[in-house]
């Protein structure tokens, strides 16, 4: 590893409001922090430990995502979160860390089966914002030692601690998949059948609903298997039509558009927000928004996860957004410095929640040295 | 066991609190007679016991809510309480502390089979839950083997594994909201019937928090459509090693079993006399692998399993064709508490989490430890996640054997640290592990996790001798950072 904690843990004592930075592909992600110095993380770098048979792996926080990546794929595991790449939706030409990584707390379309990035991190050490270098978790699946700090951190953007090395449970990739895709459903009908699919023991990994009427469900594993459930699958959802199916390799083309969100990145002039709302209510919000304002959308995570694009003037529409639905929350992922300032780009909490996550943010950070400001204005 | 110190001022006011909770739950919602608290004394790990201060049963959240503002207005201490089957004395009553038990919140509210959730009160049954959705196919994943008594709020509270969540994970990963009141009396909620929660991932903290954090009143979790077959794999080894070496060639193989059990010889002689499963009698070390899913992805893997335990040198290997026959497999494995109760009169049950390689090292160990201490041990692993518990045999009317058998496992969870594991892998720290935390963690470690807990509980009212081996004010914890003449946060209340 090229950097020293000990020099980190120094500089975070010293008080001095600070922005962690790994390679600053997600810098356009969140809240400008005030902070008048920078953190550099990327010499926390390097795979310190990966043992396919444990499932387990190692690195620092500031290892590039494309490097863990190519050494899993060499031994046939993944990160089964499905990590996406925002570069291109961020407007970034760098892409991201581990570090990043988990501190956004970004996970992909597989999130519906295999669980979200905050799953599978084991452990971490690192620096609190009052300096002092700590570790919680292990390196083991099954620990319930104390409370689960790591999966606190995931999410957190950095308020908390400046992490230098991470834990994290890897699995095994699937030999192959395959895309079952229904044609010419409107919204409403299109997250009943990604719920019948949900519903049954097809095992989809991925269950989307793209502009132009297409809903795509994944299957993945052994080939006898996924062809056996591609088969039940067309059967259980003959309802809704005709079936077609993506092999492989056009199956991982369009899952990987899906996870980076490449059919909202163009235009960089609209704002871009995340809605995780209750999935059978997907179609209902939707349709409430679209009745204000022009909106281009599409559906991940079998309806629960809305992408959505509107105009970055004013509020970036957070109102129309957050007025949509009673339940869940709505972030805003892309918008001009100025309007990510003004506006609550994560969704506002009710005051004994956010004054208890501001307790939790002192708990770790009392003087607000890192990321201040990043997630909520007064933390 | 060193528990805090009773306020004998708390204690002198006995009748005064149970009255005034009393105007809080009447009726049966109070229990204050030594006779009828007496159920409450003591919960899984049974060596230890002590009389509550009075016991509360509230029934809706707003009394739950009252009660901690009552306790927290009056600063006195509160053990939150499901069916009292933790296994590491989570739920033991303070003398001075109001057990508050969450056994009237026994209701199903909602089965959404649209969202595939369920969201239930905390003291319905982990497998209520799954009875529940059975008819449709549907299941809770994570299965302790005490489901059938303890509840989805314990589970909660100590983030519950069983032998299915190496593939489907532990309460923490199933759990998709809570409603919790804070020892203020705050009713918040984290999640819902939609994915991740907002702004800090509070829930994923709160959940294996052990009643240390607040007092959950609601929970809901993540069903699932049953898999279209399961079948199992009964395989001997001639060796520890040969079966270790089996279980890493599988995961090496890309395969995530449903589940992947491992007894040693003395578990698999005590559990043979006690339930005839047929088990191998001349093996040093058995394992059982479930595999789930579409009958020929479950065959395809069959095999794949079957060649890679005979090269392994498997001794016998069997593979179940019935449901009778894939019960039968389990059901030693599943008796092997009650088998171990049945030639020992008591024995203590440890928990640790080992890198899975290591295991034949810590077994060796482990029988060293044995020797020395004069006790026995008996070994069931869930050997797919590392999860060790052996069970060491004592007489607690031997004068000295509790002693001896606490100071084994102790040094058994040192050993489990010692080659990368863990103290504790579902069965929470409690009482019983808690003074082995620094083992794990340095006092920075602790420390932090403790401030943690003063953002939840500045005054340590919540469940206090639980999981850190020394109490702090939170005052001391924190050094404050002050800058320039002015207090960050100047919002934030002060602990």
């Amino acid at each position: 590893m090229g950097a020293s904690e000990t020099a980190l843990a120094a500089t975070i004592a010293g008080g001095l409001p600070s922005e962690i930075v790994g390679s600053g592909s997600k810098k356009a992600l969140g809240r400008s922090t005030q902070s008048n110095s920078i953190l550099d993380m990327s010499g926390f770098k390097g795979i310190s430990l990966y043992e396919p048979d444990e499932l387990v792996l190692e690195a620092g926080a500031g290892t590039p995502m494309s490097e863990i990546e190519k050494l899993l794929a060499k031994n046939n595991q993944q990160l089964a979160f499905e990590p996406p790449d925002y570069s291109k939706l961020l407007g970034s030409k760098k892409s991201g860390t581990l570090g990043g990584l988990i501190a956004c707390g970004l996970s992909g379309p597989r999130r519906i089966k295999a669980g979200a990035a905050r799953d599978h991190i084991l452990g971490f050490s690192g620096v609190s914002g009052r300096g002092e270098i700590f570790k919680a978790g292990g390196r083991v699946v099954k620990n319930v030692t104390g409370f689960d700090l790591a999966k606190l951190m995931a999410g957190s953007y950095g308020t908390l601690v400046a992490l230098t090395q991470i834990t994290m449970k890897v699995l095994p990739a699937a030999a192959t998949e395959e895309t079952v895709v229904l044609s010419g459903l409107d919204d409403g009908r299109a997250i009943k059948a990604m719920s019948l699919a949900m519903q049954s023991s097809c095992e989809v990994s991925g269950a989307a609903h793209l502009p132009g009427a297409q809903t795509l469900l994944r299957l993945e594993g052994i080939r006898p298997s996924v062809i056996s459930r591609r088969d039940k699958l067309r059967g259980l959802l003959k309802e809704f039509g005709a079936a077609e199916v993506l092999d492989e390799k056009q199956s991982r083309t369009q899952w990987i558009a899906v996870r980076d969100v490449h059919l909202l990145s163009g235009d960089q002039t609209h704002a871009v927000w995340k809605l995780s709302v209750t999935p059978s209510m997907g179609a209902e919000i939707v349709c409430r928004i679209s009745k204000q304002l022009d909106a281009k959308y599409f559906f991940d995570w079998a309806g629960g996860l809305i992408w959505l694009s509107a105009p970055a003037a004013d509020d970036a529409s957070a109102s129309i957004i957050r007025g949509s639905f009673d339940r869940g929350h709505a972030t805003l992922i892309r918008a001009p410095e100025s309007v990510r300032a003004s506006v609550d780009v994560f969704q506002p909490q009710t005051p004994a929640l956010a004054a208890l996550s501001a307790r939790v943010k002192a708990s770790f950070d009392s003087g607000g040295v890192l990321n201040f400001g990043r997630m909520y204005r007064d933390q | 066991m060193k528990m805090p110190v009773p306020d004998q001022r708390i204690i002198a006011n006995r009748q005064r609190i149970a009255a005034d909770l009393r105007k809080i739950a009447p009726g049966e919602g109070v229990i204050e007679s030594p006779r009828e608290m007496s159920v409450f004394e003591s919960d899984g790990l049974t060596a230890y016991r002590q009389m509550p201060l009075v016991v509360v049963l509230p029934e809706t959240t707003e009394q739950v809510s009252q009660v901690l503002a009552y306790a927290f207005e009056n600063k006195i201490n509160v053990v939150p309480r499901g069916a009292g089957t933790s296994l590491s004395g989570g739920a033991l009553p303070l003398a001075d502390g109001i057990i508050l038990g969450l056994s009237k919140f026994n209701r199903v509210l909602d089965i959404d089979y649209d969202n595939r959730c369920c969201v239930v009160q905390p003291g319905v049954t982990n497998q209520a839950i799954t009875q529940a959705v059975q008819h449709r196919g549907f299941y809770y994943a994570p299965d302790p083997s005490s489901q059938i008594a303890c509840t989805i709020g314990g589970n909660v509270a100590e983030n519950s594994g069983g032998v299915h969540c190496l593939k489907y994970g532990l309460t923490a990963n199933n759990v998709l909201g809570i409603e919790m009141v804070l020892v203020t009396g705050e009713i918040i909620r984290l999640g819902g019937k939609h994915l991740d929660s907002d702004g800090l991932d509070l829930l994923g903290v709160i959940t294996g928090s052990e009643g240390l954090l607040g007092v959950v009143t609601e929970v809901t979790v993540r069903i699932l459509q049953k898999p279209e077959t399961a079948r199992a794999l009964l395989i001997g080894f001639p060796t520890n090693e040969s079966a270790g070496n089996c279980v890493a060639d599988i995961i090496s193989a890309g395969i995530i079993p449903g589940g992947m059990e491992m007894m040693d010889r003395p578990a698999i002689h005590a559990v043979e006399e006690f339930v005839h499963a047929d088990y191998p009698l001349d093996v040093e070390a058995l394992l059982i692998v479930e595999l789930d899913g579409p009958s020929v992805e479950v065959d395809h893997l069959i095999q794949q399993v079957s060649a890679i335990a005979m090269k392994n040198t498997s001794s016998t290997l069997r593979i179940s064709n019935t449901e009778a026959e894939r019960l039968l497999f389990w059901s030693g494995r599943k008796a092997a508490f009650p088998a171990v109760g049945r030639i020992s009169p008591d024995y203590l049950c440890m928990d640790g989490t080992i890198p899975r390689k290591r295991l034949p090292e810590v077994l060796s160990g482990m029988a060293e430890l044995a020797k020395r201490y004069g006790l026995r041990v008996a070994n069931v692993f869930h050997a797919g996640d590392g999860n060790l518990h052996p069970l060491i045999l004592y007489d607690a009317n031997n004068s000295d054997e509790l002693l001896r058998a606490e100071n084994f496992g102790a040094d058994i969870l040192r050993l489990c640290v010692k080659v990368g594991g863990v103290l504790t892998g579902e069965h929470g720290v409690g009482i019983e592990k808690r003074d082995l935390m620094p083992e794990m963690f340095s006092a920075i470690d602790l420390k932090q996790q403790q401030n943690l807990k003063c953002a939840f509980d500045d005054n340590g009212l919540l469940n206090p001798g639980k999981v850190f081996p020394n109490l702090h004010r939170c005052a001391e914890l924190g050094r404050m950072h002050v800058r320039a003449g002015k207090l960050p946060f100047a919002d934030i209340p002060r602990f």
